[in-house]
């Protein structure tokens, strides 16, 4: 997400390409060293209950995944 | 006669001519200031898109539809704002009530978080957060969905952090009590409806 922009694809790729994984770890890295937040939005298995899942390393990124969004960290309005 | 009234004329001009060039002075400086003062007030916007923040905002809902369920998605399409369950259980005796949150938030856009109890309404606090951008290039603000959608992920997989991160205030301090209150009205009047119209679809068929 970005101020005046809304969504913007950074990158894509499939994870199990040792060539776009490369990429997809830079470009993660990238946003999380310029100080945004990582999320996944997923599905609770109990509930059914969508929410988010905050990643703080691409380890913990959901194998089945199919995106993650970035945006800025929150601050004290 | 004639060549006194010229004598008279010329030493009149003389006379007069530093107070017309101190007049020509001022009054350049003061249409200088107010071309500075102009300028401050209404900057050269070069390359404005008037339309890009509604483009957006439209890229912005159909991110959010994609990432909520259909519920909270049809919940801020008719009511401006979302309801996200708080994630600590309960405290209080029965064991239902224990599993069951005691509170919510009503998230809007750009504007504080509510923290309210579901069972009577209770206001408890506002949370005031945002999301700013961190480079400062153009716009500073997420498009409207996008904050929506920022507060729901931050509430949904770590609210503590995002709590922890926000100013409390007691409600009223940016949000006036009386309008949550009656957005709290509203969302049991739609979910009363919705409810309804779900049975009606469920006994006709």
């Amino acid at each position: 997400m970005k101020p005046g922009h809304g969504e913007v694809l950074l990158t894509e790729g499939d994870p199990q390409l040792a060539e776009d994984e490369e990429r997809l770890v830079e470009e993660f890295r990238r946003q999380l060293d310029d100080g945004m937040w990582a999320a996944v939005p997923t599905e609770n298995a109990g509930s059914g209950r969508r929410e988010a899942l905050m990643v703080r390393d691409y380890s913990d990124i959901p194998p089945r995944a199919e995106r993650v969004i970035f945006f800025p960290r929150a601050a004290g309005g | 006669m004639l060549l006194a009234l010229l004598v008279m004329a010329v030493v009149a001009a003389a006379l007069a001519a530093p107070l017309v060039l101190r007049w020509a002075r001022t009054n350049h400086a003061v249409i200088r200031q107010r071309r500075i003062d102009r300028a401050a007030i209404a900057p050269p916007q070069m390359g404005y898109d008037p339309g890009r923040e509604r483009r957006a905002e439209q890229r912005a809902r159909q991110l959010l539809r994609s990432c909520v369920n259909e519920e909270e998605w049809a919940m801020y399409r008719d009511l401006g704002f979302l309801r996200v369950h708080g994630r600590t259980p309960g405290t209080r005796s029965t064991a239902a009530a224990r599993r069951a949150p005691g509170y919510a938030y009503l998230v809007y856009p750009h504007k504080p978080i509510v923290a309210y109890v579901p069972e009577d309404g209770r206001l408890l606090s506002e949370y005031c957060v945002q999301f700013p951008d961190l480079h400062g290039e153009g716009s500073t603000r997420l498009p409207a969905s996008d904050d929506v959608l920022a507060k729901w992920m931050a509430l949904t997989s770590d609210e503590s952090r995002v709590i922890g991160r926000a100013n409390m205030h007691l409600v009223g301090r940016q949000l006036d009590p009386a309008r949550v209150r009656r957005d709290l009205w509203r969302l049991s009047e739609w979910e009363r409806r919705r409810g309804a119209d779900s049975s009606v679809e469920a006994s006709s068929q």
